[in-house]
């Protein structure tokens, strides 16, 4: 019988390292359990021919005494968001079915050089518009804990992979929750870091100035290494900033004396009455730890959302332009001429949210209303950062939940797209500001999972993820 | 307070370039104008004396060295995905009729 769970990274590659491992039998494990936990549909495609012939390379060369890298042989599944050799990226889009990439992703890149494998791409909200996955155009993914319900999303296949064990991480992308808020729902973590701490090149873009790249994992630890071989600059991404430090060397520093602010507005209405128990039963317990636990007020978080849905519309209209349907993508074959190619391929290619956030943003953007909606969500942006950054100048880190509610039953919140944009009203703040985030499992109303929401300060990543280890100890 | 209208929704789907069915602009009509309803709070917001966010960690004008880059990927492969070619060149339709 298959092993179902995995070994730390760290561990998994010292042992293919050493030899002990083969890469190929972690390739053949992670295959063999994407295929038993197929009937939750978190995979889009499996890379099996370009998966072992890597992991074959990969032993080759540790036979002749060769450094295979710091995640040598071990398997993960990427977003089918991120360009990669070996299978189609689709973005779980119409528009982009059977696009074979040209070039790969600089973050897939980095963890090749470093030994890693990927072994599959995963199912995502069609262009990573939503939050539940019922947003693909292929499918709907279902969570672990509960098959009537929904993993969250955007980046639910690759939440749901590492709930099922069918890789030791899996990438996601997070543009106003889409790593954190499925992590919380199918309870696993899931980081968001700095912006621009991760080249986006190679990966489909959704709003530039909020997109970036983050691991799920089942530890800090896994997370952590993860992110430090994926960070830094990248001339292919101006937008990228320099790898502070060393991110996956972490200290956990225990929680004594750690200041940590309670959002006032993340704790008030309109959250489940059990995420609510939870989240103060954990405050408690790091209170009882010696943590200094302070209230504090981002009064511009109840509009963040309201902002976010104006600023990422208008990026997304601008960034899915370029599916015209003539240079790669989807083409509507009897169109009598060029605009009707266009308008057709168009129609058909995307689906509802797409052409929902593409219609959205090409008003606030448009003459006569770019002042009131996309100036104006600017300048709450710049009181929303200013405000995050005051409350983390007196506090370690902000926490909160994660999520409002715990997974939701496939189908509640389709039909109603501002319902469904409501589940990202935690999550949004830290995209608006650059801060990093995480996702760290906290409890369980039943089977289903609640997650614990950690802000750090901006490019305070190391911070963010030493204070994360301290707390998972806590929750465990 | 005004609603966004099916003219609205036509004029937006045409500017998107997106060809919309009978069945899709009524339903979009509803749908768009409760977000726009929605997004429309941060009105209330006073703002004097900030500046716009242009970008979130404050990076200005990135620069590079201006230089010749390999990026390695041929234009073969660039354009293996493109629905018609002709004389490796992407054959799109007619634009005037």
């Amino acid at each position: 019988m298959t092993d179902l769970t995995w070994k730390s990274i760290a561990e998994l590659a010292e042992e293919v390292r050493s030899g002990k491992t083969k890469a190929i039998d972690l390739v053949g494990k992670s295959l063999k359990l994407i295929d038993k936990g197929k009937a939750y549909k978190p995979i889009i495609a499996t890379l099996e021919k370009a998966a072992k012939k890597r992991a074959e390379e990969i032993d080759a060369n540790i036979s002749k005494g060769k450094d295979p890298g710091r995640l040598a042989g071990v398997p993960f599944i990427a977003k089918d968001n991120f360009l990669v050799f070996g299978a189609d990226t689709t973005a779980a889009s119409n528009i982009l079915k059977g696009f074979d990439a040209p070039y790969q992703s600089t973050a897939i890149n980095k963890l090749e050089a470093e030994g890693a494998i990927c072994v599959a791409k995963a199912n995502l909200d069609a262009f990573a518009h939503g939050s539940s996955t019922e947003n693909s155009d292929f499918f709907t993914t279902l969570n672990p804990h509960d098959k009537t319900r929904v993993p969250g999303g955007s980046s639910g296949g690759s939440t749901v992979a590492v709930a099922l064990s069918m890789a030791p991480f899996a990438l996601g992308t997070d543009t106003g929750g889409s790593i954190r808020f499925p992590a919380s729902l199918c309870g696993v973590v899931g980081y968001k870091p700095t912006y621009g701490l991760v080249s986006r090149s190679g990966v489909i873009a959704m709003g530039s100035s909020l997109d970036v790249i983050g691991p799920i994992t089942n530890d800090v630890n896994d997370a952590a290494l993860v992110l430090d071989v994926m960070a830094g600059k990248d001339p292919m991404d101006m937008t990228t900033i320099d790898k502070p430090e060393e991110l996956s060397d972490l200290a956990d520093r225990g929680i004594k004396g750690l200041k940590i602010g309670i959002v006032k507005e993340y704790l008030s209405d309109g959250l489940d009455e059990k995420v609510r128990e939870v989240t103060e039963n954990t405050i408690a317990r790091l209170k009882d730890a010696g943590a200094v636990v302070n209230e504090v007020s981002l009064p511009s978080s109840k509009l963040a959302l309201a902002c976010y849905y104006i600023l990422c519309p208008a990026e997304v209209s601008s960034n899915l332009s370029r599916y015209d349907g003539q240079r790669y993508g989807y083409n509507y074959k009897d169109a009598k001429d060029l605009d009707e190619s266009y308008t057709l391929s168009r129609d058909v290619g995307f689906g509802d949210e797409a052409k929902r956030r593409i219609m959205i943003g090409t008003y606030v953007l448009s003459s006569g209303y770019y002042d009131a909606y996309y100036k104006k969500a600017q300048l709450v942006r710049t009181k929303l950062i200013k405000e995050t950054a005051a409350a983390l100048s007196d506090n370690d880190i902000l926490v909160g939940p994660t999520s409002p509610m715990t997974a939701f039953k496939i189908g509640q919140n389709v039909g109603n797209p501002l319902q469904m944009y409501m589940t990202d009203v935690l999550t949004v703040s830290a995209n608006l500001s650059g801060n990093p985030a995480i996702s760290l499992p906290a409890g369980k109303d039943g089977n289903l999972p609640i997650g614990l929401q950690v802000i750090g300060k901006q490019a305070g990543d190391k911070e963010l993820l030493d204070i994360s280890k301290s707390i998972e100890r806590i929750l465990k | 307070m005004s609603s966004l209208t099916r003219e609205d929704v036509l004029k937006l789907a045409q500017l998107s370039k997106i060809k919309l069915t009978d069945e899709e602009i009524d339903k979009f009509v509803s749908e768009l104008d409760a977000i726009v309803k929605y997004v429309k709070q941060i009105d209330s917001v006073d703002v004097s004396g900030l500046r716009p966010t242009d970008q979130v960690t404050g990076l200005t004008n990135v620069m590079r060295p201006d230089e010749k880059i390999d990026y390695a990927t041929s234009p073969k492969e660039l354009l293996k995905n493109a629905p018609a070619l002709e004389k490796d060149q992407i054959k799109v339709k007619r634009i005037l009729n």
